[in-house]
């Protein structure tokens, strides 16, 4: 397929960008094999997007800058231009049609287009099911997209990319809304991709799987190469320590709790089909971790206790109090925070303000003297949440989502503090954040635990429940298995429990 | 920073463009025609722009909330007979002020009711707001035209006369009446929880919903204070018509959401303020008084509205790219 000389898809040097006063590249290089899978990792706002968007010709890069795609010098670039030279990349959001079938979204390259054709069908499918088979999956292709799990939704934006002949593949951040076991399967396929001489570069927030799956990582810094390194002898923590720039604390910080006041009592809590006799408690200042997979009943759980969902039977005493929460606003009036697991659509208002978004759940307490919102109740309100969380901000107004993943969380946690509670249900909190800002988010959970806060941390990341929890919970088929205490066991252990 | 640009920031870029083009569009009717700059004429579209511009009010709040009240005519026909009925039952010309006071409450009722039905359907049952509002427009059409038996009702006292074509302090007292409502729209949006909450669930219901704010509540408040200005739009054209008669002003409906998406209101919600849309309240309706002046066809008139709005659609599209690349170049 392609001439056996081409040993590089692609190497660049010196690749800088500026915007306005930041520079987000200062000559970065990367060299990519073909065939190979590379990892390109780095925190949020380090270049990473910058880099893939100058490779893909969506921005033009700073003078200076060369790139070599297959040993082809690239002087100009747009997107149509790398698309026609096999560079393909997919996006986290995927960029897929909903509504139109499998293998109409396989195919879309060939169903647009400037000129008005009637559409090959028959041969676009005969075409996809051969790039299912290279690929080793079976889709329905009929299907409509939107019947597909997010994960299978993935399998065919890669299948898209292979049908327009990509040999180099940009991957961004595709395993972040995946399960474990369906992260697995995605790795087969990018394996099975680079076996069948496609060069992969990967970029993701997880740690493990970048060791798993590339042979060698790039690491990037605010904007400046860190430094290429083999995947082979790298431990995670060093490869956090390489992306942060600081050494990671990987020690285990539970804390014996038993002789404090308890918080949360749940005792027999049931609801049909979701969960069953959940009894468990959480202490003043204790974190209570419960791991599971997705569907084990971990989020209907917390659902429960805020009042989203009725409960069939038992009881939530909080703080000596007999509560059944309604609905959300009784939750938070009795002392119940909630941070979702969906930060862009349950648990931000993404278009709107930051400062508007920090206020929603406490407005009665920005209200001047004659019952309308004070605009200086709220600035003085907001600005202390934004200095006490440390959230790297523009200003109060910009929308939430201009933030970073890990500013955004810093915002949530804000917002339900705000509320005063006594109990903080924090649910899968690092979703989306990157290494350095996830220690930070959990810097700012255990202090708020110190001062004598509830928490219950809802998570599937084995590590982060084992390194951030007093106690840890394994949930699964609605149920709560067993207790384990952080200091007895091991993530391992713990792995083979949830993952069994 | 300069004066112009301090001045710029100060007054938001929608404001300031819909200012220069409200400017252009007095100074170019000023140059077609001396009747343009005349206390007559300006005395005229005062009179004339309320009735719009509460209806405008109207359809502004459950646009920011990402929906649609496409029954406010028809709210304001029904509550404007509901006033028309009660001035009737207590002597039509000879009813006192005290008739007047019940009727106006019995309107704002009507108005209210119908809009707090709208609001409940739309909150409990998930409905689209589009369905809903269509199904009340239709209703309330066939209700006062059963009513009516499609004729007018006139007859009413003097003094509503006055509160048609009257000034108070030298002003209009319609205007009035309008300055008024959107000063309180005004508050109610940018200082009101119940505001706060309207562009939070104009952006996304669900988050709203989860930060514990009553989004069914205020969703029943949005159209049940829809309905209620639509009353007063009704009272005002009942006074100054001097009759009811359902189906005035029908024409207007599709012009409120043209004033709305003129002043800079996002069309998917959780955007928009209520100066800019009082600016392109007052754009169109010169365009309209100085189209009319200059001798053309009032459907022109019409189509000239429709054709603004495109190019106001341009103009903000190139503005936004021109910003964008200013953006990245500095």
């Amino acid at each position: 397929m392609h001439p056996k000389d081409e040993k590089y898809a692609l190497r660049m040097k010196n690749v800088s960008k500026r915007f306005g006063g930041v520079q987000a590249l200062d000559k970065v290089a990367m060299e990519v094999k073909a065939g190979e899978v590379h990892c390109l990792a780095g925190e949020n706002g380090c270049g990473k997007s910058t880099l893939i968007k100058i490779v893909t010709g969506v921005y033009e890069p700073d003078d200076g800058t060369e790139i070599e795609v297959f040993g082809e010098r690239i002087s100009s670039n747009s997107p149509t231009k790398a698309r026609a030279k096999g560079i393909a990349v997919i996006w986290q959001d995927l960029a897929l049609f909903p509504h139109m079938s499998v293998a109409e979204n396989i195919g879309i390259d060939e169903l647009v287009g400037g000129r008005p054709r009637v559409a090959q069908f028959k041969s676009i499918k005969t075409r996809a099911q051969g790039v299912m088979d290279r690929l080793g999956v079976s889709l329905d292709l009929d299907a409509p997209l939107s019947s597909l799990p997010i994960a299978q939704r993935q399998v065919v934006a890669i299948a898209r990319s292979l049908m327009s002949d990509a040999r180099l593949v940009f991957m961004d951040e595709p395993t972040a809304s995946l399960t474990q076991s369906e992260t697995d399967a995605l790795l087969a396929i990018v394996r099975n991709l680079s076996a069948d001489g496609v060069a992969v570069v990967f970029v993701s927030h997880r740690l493990a799987e970048v060791l798993d799956i590339a042979e060698r990582v790039t690491v990037v810094r605010d904007g400046k190469l860190v430094g290429v390194y083999p995947t082979e002898g790298m431990s995670q923590s060093r490869l956090g320590e390489l992306m942060t720039g600081h050494m990671l604390e990987s020690e285990v910080r539970a804390r014996d709790k038993t002789g404090s006041d308890i918080m949360l009592r749940v005792t027999g809590l049931s609801r049909q089909d979701q969960f069953e006799n959940v009894s468990f408690d959480i202490k003043r200042g204790e974190i209570v971790g419960i791991t599971g997979l997705i569907g084990s009943g971990r989020t209907e759980l917390a659902h429960a206790l805020i009042g989203m969902t009725r409960t069939d039977q038992g009881t939530i005493e909080l703080d000596r109090e007999v509560v059944r929460p309604r609905n959300i606003r009784e939750a938070i009036a009795k002392g119940i925070a909630y941070v979702s697991e969906d930060r862009l659509t349950l648990g931000l208002v993404q278009p709107q303000p930051i400062a508007d978004n920090t206020v929603t759940s406490v407005l009665d307490k920005i209200l001047g003297s004659v019952g309308l919102i004070s605009s200086q109740k709220k600035n003085d309100l907001v600005d202390g949440w934004i200095e006490r969380f440390s959230v790297k901000i523009g200003e109060t107004s910009d929308a939430v989502s201009t933030l970073s993943g890990g500013n955004q969380q810093r915002v949530v946690l804000a917002k339900w503090l705000a509320t005063n509670p006594k109990l903080l249900i924090l649910d899968s909190p690092t979703v989306g954040v990157d290494v350095g800002a996830r220690a930070g988010i959990f810097h700012i959970v255990r202090e708020l635990a110190d001062e004598g806060l509830a928490i219950l941390l809802i998570t599937d990341e084995i590590t982060e429940a084992f390194y951030n929890a007093d106690r840890i919970f394994h949930m699964a088929d609605g149920r709560l298995q067993a207790e384990y205490d952080p200091h007895q066991t091991s993530v391992q252990q713990l792995e083979e429990r949830v993952y069994a | 920073m300069t004066t112009m640009k301090r001045a710029y920031t100060a007054l938001g870029s929608e404001n300031v463009f819909l200012i220069g083009a409200l400017i252009a569009v007095v100074i170019g009717f000023s140059s077609a025609t001396p009747l343009f700059m005349t206390p007559a004429n300006f005395g005229s579209m005062a009179f004339q722009l309320p009735e719009l511009g509460l209806l405008t009010l109207a359809m502004m709040v459950p646009i920011l909330s990402g929906g649609l009240n496409l029954a406010i005519i028809f709210q304001a026909n029904i509550s404007g007979l509901a006033l028309a009925a009660v001035l009737i039952h207590f002597g039509g010309v000879d009813a006192g002020y005290d008739a007047f006071a019940l009727g106006v409450a019995a309107a704002l009722a009507v108005g209210g009711i119908s809009g707090a039905v709208m609001g409940l359907v739309v909150a409990y049952m998930g409905a689209h707001p589009i369905l809903v509002s269509l199904a009340m427009m239709i209703f309330l059409r066939g209700l006062g035209e059963f009513l009516t038996k499609g004729g007018d009702i006139s007859g009413f006292p003097p003094f509503m006369e006055t509160i048609g074509h009257g000034y108070l302090w030298g002003i209009p007292i319609p205007l009035l009446i309008f300055l008024g409502a959107a000063v309180v729209w005004h508050i109610m949006l940018r200082y009101t929880k119940h505001g706060f909450s309207v562009y939070m669930i104009g952006s996304n219901i669900q988050a709203s919903e989860y930060s514990g704010l009553n989004t069914r509540r205020t969703l029943t408040m949005i159209y049940t204070i829809s309905g209620m200005v639509c009353a007063i739009a009704g009272i005002l054209m009942a006074a100054r018509f001097n009759s009811v008669r359902v189906g005035h002003g029908e024409a207007l409906l599709l012009v409120t959401v043209l004033a709305c998406f003129l002043g800079g209101l996002d069309p998917f919600g959780g955007f928009g303020r209520v100066v800019p849309v009082v600016l392109a309240l007052c754009m169109l309706q010169a365009l309209s008084s100085g189209l009319n002046l200059i001798g053309a066809n009032q459907h022109l008139s019409t189509a000239v509205w429709g054709l603004f709005l495109i190019g106001v659609m341009a103009f903000r599209w190139a503005a936004s790219r021109l910003h964008l690349t200013n953006r990245r170049r500095s």
